[in-house]
């Protein structure tokens, strides 16, 4: 079995460096088509920078990146490999805080990118559906209208999320989703990523231990840039190595 | 887009500035031809292409506004695009004078008869047919901004390394066209225009029409940009403006988005320089000075970015100020209270005149609308946020 | 030629004897010459030659220019200058204006044909050459070479074996191999003489070198090699030139944009206005000095001692200003920063010029900063050579500050980490204050070098704000080793064009070079990585 080939995402070696810091140090990780998978890890381990370096942002100073067995990912940029179907959440939600829920949901739709297409097509009864369905998903229909910027740091982060979903991606990378929100939105919200797991691959980077345990999937622990463990949650908090990291020497 | 544009609904706004622009058109020229000097709404005859050269600095204010306020490209070399749209107009008018000239060279404009040029440079032909020097207006502010805009954008310079850029663009440009030996007038520029498609330059009735012309251009401009923001093209823009990263994140190859706003910019300036032209009479190199590029910033920074209408409020206000002050006793301040505007501006009214006005406006409507906010569905699009924040293409 | 040879010998025997010759002697020798015909002339000649005395000079001269009278009242002999019909008389030795307005007829020519002619150039040319003073021997000998007469060539070798000093010795080889390749001279000495002037090596060979190509022989075969190793020889030193113009261009666009480099790579600010601190320094120039021109003007040469500090002060105390009154309320807004500046320039400009005119004002050299020395065949100035100097020191001094004291720390502080280096107890808006400050006061400083070489009017500023602003680009922010490497490289660029493609043009290429290199590298020669950057 070639795990390269196989797999859909596909990290070994990657190293990336800045100013002599080594935020990823031979990092070797291989997630599978249509699995949920935790990534956590203490600060500064390097969880970001691996999503940086899947999503193009950043280029690794050595090691393979590919994506769907066959695209190397360390040749592209961020809008090809979206488009490729890696979508991002951020840890701080970004979204576009001067347009309105809907817009932000309807700039997202999968498809119609070129600016020509931009200019001359609008929005169509089909694209309309889907967005009142993202909208019924991450529960901000009455919402639509309001700008996204006045919206709660808990609403921007579900509405990033649904505009991760209207992309459609093959892929779905969370940063933080739990960050600063309530208990029961966290509930909530471990939900919602489970349901779209059901569908969808995701990869979860996460400090909140009570929302990983909810999820219930493999886990792999990142520290100073590389794999210290993977399995359960109950397997990697047992295992030494990772309790003398998070509980320090 | 057109399909957005009309579903987005006959905003009253966008109608009213189209409105009042084509009664300018009709009404200027009329009280100045067919009214009688001594009438008191007679428009005396210097005002015609004073307000025309106005009308064309406010096309190349909106031209700015469209990707800075739209796009959060601040552009301080877009006297360049408007230079070459005006050289190419410049040009067309020269190739008309003939054998009128002081030197009665049927095909040698003047200043090329005295640096002892034997025939006409390459790039001068064709220039004889209006067709043609129209399509160069566009073309070549069009190319530059082209090939320009794609180097930029695609190694992704932004904010103000771009901007000073831009500024390196023009700077190199006026260098250039200062230069005798470039074919284009050199210092003294393309002067002592004859007549424009046959019709005498300095005539009343053609610079009537050329006033009207100005007019109708501007107001076509607004309804284009209107449309463009409207559309999902507008929205991508704006997206761009607030925040790069997540549009490119989205999937957006943000770089062409941009190159095609900055491309179209860039002729609507052209146009602008062409319309410029004919009404003052000369294009010299000058206009390709880094500072005018600079000034014409602050027009639109004085109208306000966030709506279309503000660069062109802006545009007409500066310069109608400009001329006031340049012209009386105040005259060596004017330096000064340009200073003062950029500062004054920057501090005290970040939104521009028009901004600060939509602003209160929107305040106002929205305490009125606030009992029917509490389902949270607003009755239009007009709301903005307790941060003040306007939705920018939703107020027009 | 044997007149010659007795005056060499006449020569050569009074160099032991010559230091005693009195003055008055020369003059008795000088009014024998309107004595006698022809021949009593040449002896006369000779005789005035031997003395060595350089005081004969003028009057051979005259002489030989067919403008040495004797009045016939007292048969003194003397100087003339034919004014309208009649003359005036000069004291031949003293150049005194005797008497005037004398009618032809009182005066008799003392007549010159070739041969005495020939004979007093000699004379002329032995008294220079083997003069006691070096410096007459110097330049004796080099006006030899330039005139490369072939019937000097004996007298040449004469004063070359006298010759001590080896610099004059070396010129003498030199005049020799020129007179030499101008004369009949056998092959084989042509020859050799071309390889002396190959030596030489500089455009004055090259045009003696270059008529020898046609012949053919081994003369034009020695002289076409030769000529083309000059030429590359030349050619390199003209690169060296290009190199120290470029260096000397780098130094001030490093003091220019160095301050820009600090306020925007700390602050994140571009001062539009940067270029009025410079033209502010400048005028601070114009001001020290007038007031010493006014009031002591034995001061001037320290003048610039005086300017630096004071501008340093000047500019700083208006970019502090500029800092607490404008900019600290855009901080975040680098475009409304760039526009509320770009008005700041326009008023600082507009002040100026009410105050102090719109033309351009004088600013002086110092005597220590004026003149040139050479290094082979590249001249250097000592204004501009003081400039790089001063630059450096700056550069260095900056780097000091930066680096080891505890401002500097804050300073960078403050650029790494705002929120963090206020939460830390920095008072950030002080060091803003006072980094602004900083900036404009080198600027400032700027300004002085400046106006050494640069005209001093309300434009200065403007000319250099394009120029600062590419350094600062491609060099890169948050680095002060980018600011030199780029201000050097875009200086010996640009110079480097200048020949081949005009100052105009060469100027567009840089702009287009690195409008293009941006593309390959967004933030700079030196830009700092990192995700805190990125962002």
């Amino acid at each position: 079995m070639n795990v390269e080939t196989e797999t859909l995402l596909y990290l070994d070696g990657v190293t990336v460096s800045f100013d002599g810091f080594r935020a990823l140090n031979e990092l070797s990780l291989v997630i599978e088509a249509g699995e949920m998978r935790a990534i956590i890890g203490p600060n500064g381990a390097g969880k970001t920078t691996m999503m940086d370096v899947v999503t193009g942002r950043t280029r690794p100073d050595a090691g393979s990146v590919v994506f769907d067995g066959d695209v190397d990912l360390t040749r592209l940029d961020e809008a090809t490999i979206a488009e490729l179907g890696i979508g991002r959440k951020f840890q701080k939600p970004t979204v576009f805080d001067q347009h309105s829920v809907w817009d932000n949901l309807e700039l997202a739709l999968a498809g119609r990118r070129r600016p020509l297409r931009a200019l001359f097509r609008a929005e169509g009864p089909k694209e309309r559906a889907r967005i009142e369905e993202l909208l019924g998903i991450i529960r901000l229909g009455d919402q639509r209208q309001r700008l996204a910027g006045s919206l709660s740091h808990g609403q921007k982060q579900w509405l990033e999320i649904g505009m991760l979903l209207a992309q459609e991606p093959k892929l779905m990378l969370v940063d933080e989703p739990a960050a600063g929100m309530t208990d029961s939105e966290t509930e909530a919200t471990a939900t919602l990523l489970k349901e779209i797991a059901k569908e969808k691959s995701v990869v979860v980077v996460e400090h909140d231990m009570a929302f990983v345990r909810a999820l219930g999937v493999k886990v792999s622990v990142l520290h100073e840039g590389s794999v210290l463990s993977e399995g359960t949650i109950d397997h990697v908090s047992e295992d030494p190595k990772v309790i003398e990291v998070y509980l320090g020497r | 887009m057109i399909a957005t544009f009309i579903r987005n609904g006959i905003d009253r706004s966008w109608v009213l500035v189209v409105a009042i622009l084509l009664a300018t058109a009709v009404i200027v020229p009329v009280l100045n031809l067919y009214t009688a000097a001594s009438n008191p709404l007679h428009v005396p005859d210097y005002a015609v292409p004073l307000v025309g050269k106005y009308l064309s600095f406010a096309l190349l204010a909106l031209s700015v506004g469209l990707i800075w306020g739209f796009c959060g490209i601040l552009s301080l070399g877009h006297g360049a695009f408007f230079a070459l749209g005006g050289y190419a107009m410049g040009m067309y008018l020269m190739r008309q004078i003939g054998s009128r000239g002081v030197y009665g060279d049927p095909v040698l404009p003047d200043f090329m008869v005295f640096l002892n040029w034997p025939e006409l440079p390459v790039a001068w032909y064709g220039f004889q047919y209006f067709p043609y020097a129209m399509l160069m207006v566009v073309l070549v502010p069009g190319a530059l901004a082209f090939v320009f805009g794609w180097f930029a954008f695609r190694s992704r310079v932004t904010g103000v390394y771009l901007s000073i850029i831009t500024q390196a663009m023009t700077f190199a440009l006026m260098l250039g066209f200062f230069r005798n030996n470039l074919g284009f007038g050199g210092n003294n520029g393309l002067t002592d225009f004859k007549d424009i498609l046959g019709f005498n330059i300095q005539a009343p009735e053609t610079r009537a029409a050329l006033f009207a012309a100005s007019a109708v251009a501007l107001a076509l401009a607004y309804m284009m940009c209107k449309a463009i923001i409207a559309s999902r093209f507008g929205k991508v823009l704006i997206a761009i403006r607030d925040a790069e990263s997540r549009a490119r994140f989205l999937g957006y190859r943000v770089e062409n988005y941009k190159l095609v706003v900055w491309t179209l910019s860039a002729c609507m300036a052209g146009i602008a320089g062409a319309l410029y032209v004919p009404q003052v009479g000369i294009i010299n190199p000058g206009e390709f000075e880094p500072a005018n590029s600079i000034e014409l910033v602050v027009w639109v920074a004085v109208g306000g970015r966030s709506l279309l209408v503000g660069p062109i409020v802006g545009a007409i206000v500066v310069n109608f100020a400009k001329t006031w002050f340049t012209t009386g006793a105040l005259a060596p301040y004017w330096l000064f209270a340009l200073g003062g505007l950029f500062i004054a501006v920057t501090l005290f009214l970040p939104k521009g005149i028009v901004g600060t006005l939509a602003e209160g406006w929107s305040a106002l409507s929205q305490r009125r609308a606030s009992a029917s906010a509490e389902s949270g569905i607003a009755p239009s699009n007009r709301d903005g946020p307790p941060g003040g924040r306007l939705s920018p293409e939703a107020a027009e | 030629m044997r007149i010659i040879f007795q005056i060499a010998v006449a020569a050569f025997l009074s160099l032991a004897v010559s230091f005693s010759a009195h003055a008055a002697e020369l003059r008795d020798l000088v009014n024998s010459l309107g004595e006698g015909g022809y021949k009593d002339t040449e002896a006369q000649i000779a005789a005035i030659a031997a003395t060595g005395d350089p005081a004969a000079a003028p009057v051979l001269e005259a002489f030989e220019a067919g403008a040495v009278y004797v009045r016939k009242s007292d048969g003194l002999v003397f100087i003339t200058e034919k004014v309208g019909r009649t003359f005036k008389l000069i004291d031949p030795l003293t150049g005194e204006i005797v008497e005037e307005d004398v009618a032809s007829g009182a005066i008799e020519k003392v007549r010159v044909n070739n041969r005495l002619r020939r004979a007093v150039r000699s004379a002329l040319g032995a008294l220079t050459l083997m003069s006691p003073d070096a410096t007459t021997r110097r330049e004796a000998a080099a006006a030899t070479f330039q005139s490369a007469d072939p019937d000097s060539i004996e007298l040449i070798e004469t004063a070359l074996a006298a010759e001590k000093d080896v610099a004059i010795a070396k010129l003498l080889r030199e005049a020799r191999a020129a007179a030499v390749l101008k004369s009949d001279r056998p092959d084989e000495e042509k020859v050799e003489a071309v390889t002396v002037i190959a030596e030489r090596g500089d455009r004055d060979s090259l045009s003696l070198l270059l008529p020898l190509t046609a012949i053919e022989g081994p003369i034009g075969t020695s002289a076409a090699s030769a000529v083309s190793t000059i030429n590359s020889q030349l050619a390199l030193w003209d690169g060296a030139q290009n190199v120290w113009y470029g260096i000397s261009l780098g130094s001030v666009l490093l003091l220019a944009a160095i301050g820009l480099a600090i306020t925007f790579g700390v602050m994140g600010v571009i001062n539009m206005a940067h270029g009025e601190m410079v033209m502010l320094g400048a005028y601070t120039t114009f001001v020290v000095q007038e007031l010493i021109r006014n009031n002591a003007p034995w001061m001037f040469d320290s003048s610039l001692f005086i300017a630096v500090p004071l501008a340093f002060l000047v500019a700083g105390a208006v970019g502090v200003a500029i800092e607490r009154g404008i900019i600290r309320f855009l901080y975040g807004r680098p475009l409304e920063t760039l526009l509320a500046t770009w008005g700041i320039s326009l008023m600082l400009q507009q002040a100026v010029r009410t105050i102090f005119g719109p033309t351009n004002r004088q600013v002086g050299t110092p005597s220590w900063m004026s003149g040139y020395f050479d290094i082979g065949l590249v001249q250097i100035t000592y204004n501009r050579l003081a400039i790089v100097i001063f630059s450096l020191i700056v550069f260095f001094l900056l780097m000091v500050v930066l680096k080891r004291t505890p401002f500097g720390l804050k300073m960078r502080a403050v650029t790494q980490n705002r929120p963090m280096a206020s939460a830390m107890g920095i008072r950030t808006p002080w060091v803003d204050a006072l980094t602004f400050g900083l900036g404009s006061g080198i600027a400032g400083m700027a300004g002085v070098a400046l106006s050494q070489i640069d005209n001093v009017s309300p434009n200065l500023g403007q000319s250099y704000i394009i120029d600062s602003f590419m350094v600062v680009v491609f060099g890169g922010v948050g680095n002060l080793w980018g600011t030199l490497v780029g201000a050097l490289t875009l200086g010996i660029a640009n110079k480097f064009l200048e020949p081949y493609a005009g100052a105009v043009l060469g100027k567009i290429l840089v702009l287009v070079f690195i409008i293009l290199f941006i593309q390959k590298r967004p933030r700079g020669l030196f830009a700092l990585r990192g995700r805190a950057v990125e962002a």
